[in-house]
């Protein structure tokens, strides 16, 4: 037995990261030693945009580069992908119309982008990112990085959080929790600033908005209530923004630019520049030049107001709903913290000083608490973080379809998950030998207005009259927010087989493929790159050959020593065209070994002729 | 092993597990117990003490929770993952008085009426009679029935206090006695409390639909 504990724990020993993956940008954190602390990227800052191109070589780009790509490659650069996270087409038809890429045939359960010749889902895209953010781990603290925590807005459905973990696995990650982002915040900010009391956390990011209300007791983030929206976020105030200039440059030029990709993504950065400014400046102009011609147009921040205030006014109904689901009156809350970017907005800040009457708190830095708190919590389950402990709650009512299309529900929302419920099935009709359930999540009466989970399968039942069998099947939400379904006949006391099928998302064998693929990929990755730096090298010592050959050192060799040279520098540039980076660093060696004393002489005349010049 | 006596052993080492949380030999988890009260180590009663029971769910989460069995075995971590979901499913159930008493019952065999069975005294059908005219008008655009119906939801209000200070006493009652009577009192009672909840859910709807919320700058 000890043996065994032991092999679990050297099993689990490695380094856990938090990762933030955002709607508009991404963040990667870690515990140093007992606090958390976000890994910048090699190429500076800590923040990774969300940001995926595929070029036409085949290459991911991601981050900042990707963003530039934007403008050159809009048509094969994904942003935003999140907003695509465990949705189906008739979910995001309508926003689509504003992304610069295009989605591929066969897209109604699972959506398929289409990038240059390839198709890719969104988790494989947003598997992209997580793999940026682990090289950049690895890069950074000098080892393997494999398992990881990774946070979802609370208010994701069980489709858009499966996704979320599936992309971990293509990724390479073993995703050991999704937690909720304003959990996540909740739990830097207590660990930081307040062990006890009632904490609000007004998460309003790029795509999404959460509210959570947490009761914080010796260590313990008890989630009381969250409720949310995953479609509301600076995306809609930048997409509303730029909706109204585009009407605008096409009423002041005569031109509809909203077909052209280019010029929406350089319009649309234009846009946001203007947006960011107003939360310190009163006013801005907004300056777009395209093709030679120019759009000028002064923003304010009272208009800017007037503009979101509807989209200001939905966070706030949430968090009403919040309140209320926590049963709690708005002066109970002893603390509220602001997280997200959008945060950032001076209306954003006054409504929410408003609705709780107290001003929240803004000194951890909005855009990394989401981060910093995954990377605790990373910490707690890796067993570093001994006295703090995470109670979440599901944030939608989970349910089974019944007679009539009306919804029967099992689990209600704002349960402190692990939470499970069991339910008996039998069958209708004589001989029957199957069972369908189909399970819904959501708010409302009908199976038809709430969100389609899957369709579960019991299969093989025994075939008997309608009404005797008895089915015990038990519904489970883990810690992740993800639901399990088991189910076991009751007279024979046997495990029942269930088959899922996801009405949104990925099949465990797409997954199992997609995983397949980017081993297969990393793998010609490493080739290619392996490839690269020997040419690179190649590079090198060639252009060193050419520049020592007018050297009077190499009129001074033998014959034979220029002919072995010349000998090997024909070989090394016949093996520089093929695609072989052992067979170039073969040569390069050769190279290197024909050249010594070449090396070795000029080193002498350099080192005779600097001592000479120091006496002259 | 064993197939005389009804112990339950350890997973884990084979010693008698006695229907504890954890081995008293190994320390390992078994697999979880699914009776609310008994996972709580508390007597099936219908009193509770809130306060107590809060600190029992910390201390139960704080030992039991999967976050705390990640580096454990497979076997450890799946007793983990259902024993935390009976103990937030039992939290659930045994803070809030009338899922308890729900769950009491249950465990007991009373069932619930049928709603068409169900026996409601007459001024309360003649009330929800005037009510649901009131309610007509209010969807057809006649807001002068809206004070009438505010009017509704306090009697309503009112009388649900009643029904659960009438649930209280029962409650200490059938503590005292176990009495099966009290039970099927509970039942009457409850079944009572349910459908005067759903009217006041039902007004609340209505009366909130009218409400508007503005965000807008002072
Ligand atoms: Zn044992």
């Amino acid at each position: 037995m000890q043996l065994l504990q032991i092999d679990f724990e050297s099993h689990r020993r490695g380094r856990v990261v938090g990762i933030d993956l955002g709607t508009t940008n991404s963040l990667v954190a870690y515990m140093d030693g007992l606090r958390p602390k976000v890994i910048p990227a090699p190429e500076g800052g800590v923040i990774v945009p969300s940001v995926v191109s595929y070029n036409e070589s085949g290459e991911f780009v991601v981050g900042e580069r990707a963003r530039e790509e934007l403008i050159r490659r809009p048509e094969r650069t994904v942003y935003s992908v999140k907003r695509l996270m465990g949705r189906g087409l008739e979910d995001v038809r309508e926003e689509l119309t504003l992304f610069p890429f295009h989605i591929a045939e066969g897209s109604e359960s699972v959506l398929r982008l289409q990038l240059g010749e390839r198709t890719f889902t969104p988790p494989e895209i947003s598997a992209q990112i997580l793999r940026q953010l682990k090289r950049n781990a690895e890069a950074y603290l000098g080892e393997p990085v494999e398992q990881a925590v990774i946070t979802v807005p609370a208010y994701f459905n069980d489709a858009q959080r499966q996704a979320t973990k599936d992309a971990g696995r293509i990724a390479g990650l073993e995703v050991l929790r999704l937690v909720n982002e304003p959990t996540a915040a909740a739990l830097a900010y207590g660990l930081d600033k307040r062990r006890d009391g009632i904490v609000a956390v007004y998460d309003f990011g790029g795509g999404t908005f959460d509210i959570s209300i947490l009761k914080l007791h010796e260590g313990i983030f008890e989630v009381l209530a969250t409720n949310g929206d995953t479609h509301l976020g600076g995306d809609d105030i930048d997409n509303l923004l730029l909706r109204i200039a585009l009407e605008d440059v096409a009423s002041e030029w005569g031109v509809d630019l909203s077909a052209d990709s280019e010029a929406v993504q350089r319009l649309r950065r234009r846009v946001v520049a203007a947006k960011e400014q107003l939360s310190y400046a009163r006013k801005t102009v907004i300056d777009f030049e395209y093709r030679g011609r120019r759009y000028q147009r002064e923003l304010t921040r009272e208009l800017l107001e007037k503009l979101i205030l509807p989209i200001v006014d939905r966070t706030l109904a949430c968090s009403r709903d919040c309140l209320r689901d926590a049963q709690l009156a708005p002066e109970k809350i002893d603390e509220v913290v602001l997280v997200g970017g959008s945060t950032r907005i001076p209306l954003v800040r006054s409504a929410v000083e408003r609705l709780f009457r107290r001003r929240p708190h803004t000194e951890l830095n909005p855009e990394e608490v989401v981060a910093l708190g995954a990377a605790v919590q990373a910490g707690i389950l890796a067993g570093h973080v001994e006295d703090s402990l995470l109670l979440d709650v599901t944030p939608l009512s989970l349910g089974i379809e019944t007679m009539g299309g009306v919804v029967s529900k099992l689990i209600h929302r704002n349960s402190t998950i692990p939470a499970s419920a069991t339910e008996v099935f039998t069958t209708a009709v004589d001989g029957q030998t199957n069972v369908l359930i189909h399970v819904v999540q959501g708010e409302r009466e009908l199976a038809r207005d709430c969100r389609s989970l899957a369709r579960f399968e019991l299969k093989g039942l025994e075939p008997l009259p309608a009404g005797m069998a008895r089915i015990e099947v038990r519904f489970l939400i883990d810690a992740n927010g993800i639901l399990n379904v088991t189910a076991r006949d009751l007279r024979t006391g046997k495990q029942q087989e269930v088959e899922v099928k996801p009405s949104y998302g990925l099949t465990e064998e797409q997954v199992e493929r997609m995983i397949q693929e980017s081993y297969e990929r990393a793998e010609e990755d490493l080739r290619e790159r392996q490839l690269r730096e020997a040419r690179l090298e190649a590079d090198r010592i060639l252009q060193a050959l050419e520049k020592a050959k007018p050297h009077e050192a190499y009129f001074e060799l033998s014959e034979e020593e220029r002919a072995r040279i010349e000998a090997a520098e024909n070989e090394l540039v016949v093996a520089y065209h093929g695609g072989d980076h052992l067979l170039i660093r073969a040569k390069i060696e050769q190279l290197n070994q024909a050249t010594l004393r070449l090396a070795e002489m000029m080193m002498t005349t350099a080192v005779r002729q600097a001592i000479e010049g120091d006496k002259s | 092993m064993s197939h005389f006596r009804q112990t339950v052993e350890c997973w884990q080492c084979g010693h008698p597990a006695e229907h504890s949380l954890f081995c008293r030999y190994c320390d390992s988890l078994q697999r979880p117990t699914a009776d609310y009260f008994r996972f709580f180590g508390l007597e099936p009663r219908l009193k509770i003490d809130a306060a107590n029971l809060e600190k029992r769910f910390y201390e139960l989460s704080r030992l039991l929770h999967p976050d705390r069995y990640l580096r454990k075995s497979p076997t450890e971590q799946q007793y983990s993952l259902e024993a935390t979901a009976i103990l937030n499913d039992a939290y659930r159930v045994l803070r809030n008085p009338v899922a308890r008493a729900e769950y009491v019952l249950r465990q007991a065999g009373v069932e619930s009426l049928e709603p068409r069975a169900r026996t409601l005294d007459p001024a309360l059908l003649a009330e929800v009679f005037e009510l649901n005219e009131a309610l007509e008008e209010f969807r057809g655009g006649d807001r002068s029935v809206r004070p009438a119906l505010e009017q509704a939801r306090e009697r309503f209000l009112a009388q649900r206090g009643e029904i659960d200070a009438g649930l209280e006493s029962l409650f200490e009652r059938y503590d005292e006695s176990r009495a099966p009577n009290v039970l099927a009192e509970i039942r009457k009672l409850l079944d009572r409390r349910k459908y005067v909840q759903n009217l006041i859910e039902q007004l609340d709807r209505e009366l909130a639909t009218e409400s508007t919320d503005a965000a807008t700058s002072d």
